[in-house]
């Protein structure tokens, strides 16, 4: 008999801690994620949801793209190449940034590892190695290493986060504040086999954790014995939206569309639309799409990205917004919606058009109720500040649980 | 301290018009050029003790507005009377275009070379209003800019229907095709595609723009004929540099520039002078490049201060040569079989399959096992550029790959120019007895001695993926550049190359505007 799979290479790949996930994965809830078998959720999307909150959850990042990028010329290529101005990192930080087009549209959003004077590691959703090829054109001294294959990431996020890596023996990893990374040895190993950022999507206490691919399952088995008593459980894509929506976070094919891959024209956004004007340094003199944002700057945004809590309890989900109760003048989108648990709120983050974001903002929300379609008409008041910014999130050291 | 308003990097005849202009405008302009001698492409330079010769070396499109607005004539400038093309035949047969006629060839064949020739003119005619202005911007809405595309489109209306229609079937038609609905003869045909060719990367089989390089060599005196100013290649740019003088141009040669210094501050980055390779530093408020797309932005400027998808279009422009250029010192007037008279344009290329096969082996990277070209003896016209009595023979040669396979070794050079001189021995047959000297300059030696990356003839590929609004490339094809205080004013811009002069007019003309 012919063993051979004749689709093998049309199958999603398996992480690093696949194995693991597989047997704890009890409804067989996976999706994908650049390639990746990755799961949804493993027993209930709620649930995995409060453990985040209330104790703490492990999300598999392996399928996030890693690029090691090194070199004389790594900073001032990446520097060219992101909005934020990275020259005056120090080592063993990590920094939130964007990139964009030369027409300022946003290509994609992500974060920037310190590890030396010229070596820094790029994460983000989606690959981006022909983006970075560009960009590396003329600066002769930089090389990338696609890592996302090469390097087994865990997030573990939540309350007892910390706790749990402390009872893991990461000796003062209490004392790493946010952004910050540190350095351990694992299994008796000696020096930095280990890698923790105080990083994550959570907008919550939390740690991502990187290391070789061979020493993945021994990780998850070290980590899951400590956080036995802590409440530790795997969390899936659902529950990181939900976490990521109270936290204010954009996702890609929700809040944006990477320019390189739309279509239409304008049908992406620039960083100003999406809020994140803060991370545009103008202070630095050339970064890629400097001059389209100042011009986007000084006319202001089309539309502006908002966070609404919104009266009643129905999920707002891809509800138009209207300037008036009776639905007639159409000012904007709703982009991601739910019911925020921690917050006890209807929350959502809407495209809206800048101009009317002075004004009164209504949702026509339309939900079921037991198959029948129906429909109301909400109103919406602005939040300025995330839904949930806990003291936690920031506090060094963490509050032990 | 600030000297100068405007630095203009190459004194090329762009770059000199470009100056010429702005001084006119009471702009204080300083031209600095690496070479040591003025004109670019068309210096004129000694390849052999007492003899002379321009790269360029005949002129059919010079501007004459351009001729009008900078007095020219009272500089010295006089377009010499238009120069017969001939194509040379294999035995003495040769077909002679000269002043609207054609010899040499059937009746048939001569008028339908009138009716040819007077629809060429009249689609020519369309195009005027394209050279000397500037393109509009993409996505940009500003009126002035569309007028321009307006007035062609009015242009062609008042063609007439058939005319109209024919216009747009022709205008990316390729030669061949041209060629073989109008004409019989093998030699005519490839005559008189000679000059939608020359320059290209481009062969009479292939699609895309001869046609409308054509139409754009004709928009100077002669209707597309060639000729050669008094003076010869020098005459002109000796009038150039005197109108531009004139006008209080200050003009420095072998100055070259190593660097276009950029201020980095909180409103972004701007060009605010040059670095001379020696250090010597200039400040203006802008700098105007006549050097080639790829240079100014990739070695003066540099990537890392500008967009990333920008100069990656500009790191991905076809700048790759396909034309030599052979230079003969002769100790007399070579005679050519059957020909009464060598002050004309000689072109060896007996049919358009001769020309296409050229091609065939550069674009392998080979170079022609028979070279098909065009000769000239400047001598002729401009008896300065030798000894009493003596000649140069000036010849330009299709195709020779800048990127040769294995290299331009001596021995290449050396096998390739071998066959080029058995070549024009075959149409005149002592000529071999009469060289005193012979130089043969591949688009990589072009490259060295001009400073112009792959030596190309438009500085880089004149094609419609790089013409008009995406001349070199949109973002930069309105003269100014992403860099602020950088504008561009040489062949790599719009319209495109040859001696024209329309790169650096318009050029100037936006900066003045
Ligand atoms: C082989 C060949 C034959 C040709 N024959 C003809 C012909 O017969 N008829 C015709 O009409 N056209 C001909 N052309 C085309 C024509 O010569 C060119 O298109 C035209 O001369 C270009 O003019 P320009 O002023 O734009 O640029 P150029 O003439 O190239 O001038 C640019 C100048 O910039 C200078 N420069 C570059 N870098 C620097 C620097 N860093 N610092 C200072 N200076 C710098 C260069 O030295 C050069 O002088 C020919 C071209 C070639 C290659």
């Amino acid at each position: 008999m012919n063993t051979e799979d004749r689709w093998a290479g049309e199958r999603l790949k398996e992480t690093h801690f696949h194995p693991r996930q597989a047997v704890l994965n009890l409804r067989d809830a996976w999706s994908s994620w650049n390639g990746y078998k990755f799961a949804d959720y493993y027993y209930d999307a709620e649930y995995e949801y409060f453990c985040v909150r209330n104790s703490c959850g492990t999300y598999d990042i392996c399928p996030m793209q890693k690029y090691d990028v090194s070199g004389p010329d790594a900073e001032a290529m990446l520097n060219r190449m992101v909005t934020r101005n990275i020259a005056n990192m120090m080592e063993n930080r990590v920094t939130y940034v964007c990139w964009c087009t030369d027409e300022g549209r946003l290509i994609d959003d992500g974060t920037i590892f310190k590890l030396g004077p010229e070596k820094f590691m790029l994460t983000c959703g989606s690959p981006c190695l022909g983006w970075l090829k560009k960009s590396a054109f003329g600066f002769d001294d930089v090389t990338f290493t696609d890592m996302s294959d090469g390097i087994a990431a865990l997030s573990i996020q939540g309350p007892t986060s910390c706790e749990v890596l402390k009872k893991l023996g990461l000796e003062g990893i209490e004392t790493a504040k946010p952004y910050d990374i540190m350095h351990f040895p694992f299994h008796g190993s000696s020096g930095d086999t280990l890698m923790v950022s105080r990083t994550g999507f959570t907008g919550d206490l939390g740690y991502e954790l990187w290391i070789a691919p061979e020493l993945a399952l021994d990780l998850w088995d070290a980590l899951y014995a400590s956080g036995e008593d802590y409440g530790i459980q795997p969390y899936g894509e659902a529950a990181t939206n939900m976490a990521r929506l109270e936290a204010g976070f954009i996702m890609p094919e929700m809040e944006f569309n990477e320019a390189l891959k739309t279509v239409h024209f304008q049908h992406d956004q620039t960083p100003f639309e999406l809020n994140l004007g803060w991370l545009v340094d103008f202070k630095k003199p050339h970064f890629n799409g400097r001059r389209a944002l100042l011009q986007e700057r000084d006319k202001g945004p089309e539309y502006t990205l908002t966070k609404l809590d919104i009266e009643g309890n129905k999920p707002a989900e891809k509800a138009y917004l209207y300037s008036n109760k009776r639905c007639t003048r159409k000012i904007g989108y709703i982009t991601s919606a739910m019911w925020s648990p921690v917050v006890k709120a209807n929350i959502a983050l809407a495209m809206i058009k800048t101009e009317y974001l002075q004004g009164d903002i209504w949702a026509e929300i339309y939900y079921e109720k037991e198959l029948r379609q129906t429909s109301k008409v909400a109103k919406c008041t602005i939040r300025k500040k995330p839904f949930w910014t806990p003291a936690r999130a920031r506090a060094t050291p963490p509050h032990a649980y | 301290m600030k000297n100068f308003d405007t630095i203009i990097i190459g004194a090329g005849h762009n770059g000199l018009i470009c100056a010429a202009y702005l001084a006119l405008g009471g702009q204080r302009v300083l031209v600095l050029e690496a070479a040591d001698t003025l004109g670019g492409l068309a210096a004129t330079r000694e390849f052999y003790p007492g003899f002379k010769t321009s790269i360029a070396h005949s002129v059919s499109q010079f501007s004459t507005k351009i001729v009008r607005d900078l007095d020219l004539k009272a500089h010295g400038f006089k377009l010499g009377k238009a120069l017969a093309t001939v194509g040379l035949g294999d035995a003495g047969d040769h077909v002679i275009v000269q002043q609207g006629a054609v010899s040499g060839v059937s009746p048939d064949d001569a008028s339908a070379y009138a009716d040819y020739r007077q629809l060429l003119r009249r689609f020519a005619d369309v195009l005027k209003p394209v050279w000397l202005k500037t393109m509009p911007r993409i996505g940009n809405n500003n009126l002035s800019e569309i007028l321009t595309f307006a007035r062609i489109g009015l242009k062609l209306r008042l063609l007439g229907k058939d005319d109209m229609g024919e216009f747009l079937r022709v205008a990316a038609l390729p030669a061949r095709d041209l060629m073989d609905e109008n004409f019989d003869s093998d030699l005519l045909k490839a005559v008189l595609s000679w000059d939608g060719l020359i320059g290209s990367k481009m062969a009479p089989r292939s699609p895309n723009h001869t046609v409308l390089t054509m139409l754009y060599r004709m928009s100077g005196e002669y209707d597309g004929d060639h000729a050669i100013p008094a003076g010869g290649i020098g005459g002109l740019i000796t009038a150039l540099y005197s109108s531009a003088k004139d006008a209080g141009a200050e003009i420095r040669t072998g100055a070259k520039v190593g660097r276009i210094l950029i201020e980095a501050n909180a409103a972004g980055l701007t060009a605010t002078g040059v670095e001379l390779v020696d250090d010597e530093q200039i400040m203006a408020d802008r700098v105007v490049s006549s050097a080639d797309p790829q240079r100014t932005f990739l070695e003066l400027v540099g990537t890392q201060n500008l967009e990333i998808e920008f100069s990656n279009r500009i790191r991905r422009l076809r700048c790759d040569g396909y034309v030599a250029k052979l230079h003969l010192a002769l100790d007399g007037l070579p005679e050519f079989s059957g020909l009464e008279r060598s002050d004309g344009r000689m072109i060896i290329a007996p049919d358009l399959d001769a020309i296409e096969f050229a091609f065939d082996d550069a674009k392998y990277g080979e170079s022609s096992e028979r070279p098909v070209m065009e000769i000239v003896i400047p001598s002729l016209h401009d008896p300065s550029l030798a000894p009493a009595g003596k000649h140069v023979l000036s010849a330009h040669i299709m195709y020779v790959p800048y990127r040769l396979k294995g290299g331009w070794t001596d021995e290449a050079r050396e096998a390739l120019c071998e066959r080029i001189i058995g070549t024009i021995e075959h149409y005149a047959p002592g000529i071999r007895e009469q060289i005193v000297h012979r130089e043969l300059l591949t688009p990589l030696d072009l490259e060295q001695i001009c400073n112009v990356t792959g030596g190309h003839w438009h500085h880089t590929e004149f094609a419609l993926d790089q013409m008009l609004m995406m001349r070199p490339t949109y973002e930069a094809a309105q003269y100014s550049t992403p860099l602020s205080g950088l504008y561009l004013c040489g062949a790599g811009c719009h319209p495109g190359g040859g001696l024209m002069g329309g790169p650096g007019h318009n050029a100037a003309h936006e900066i003045l505007k």
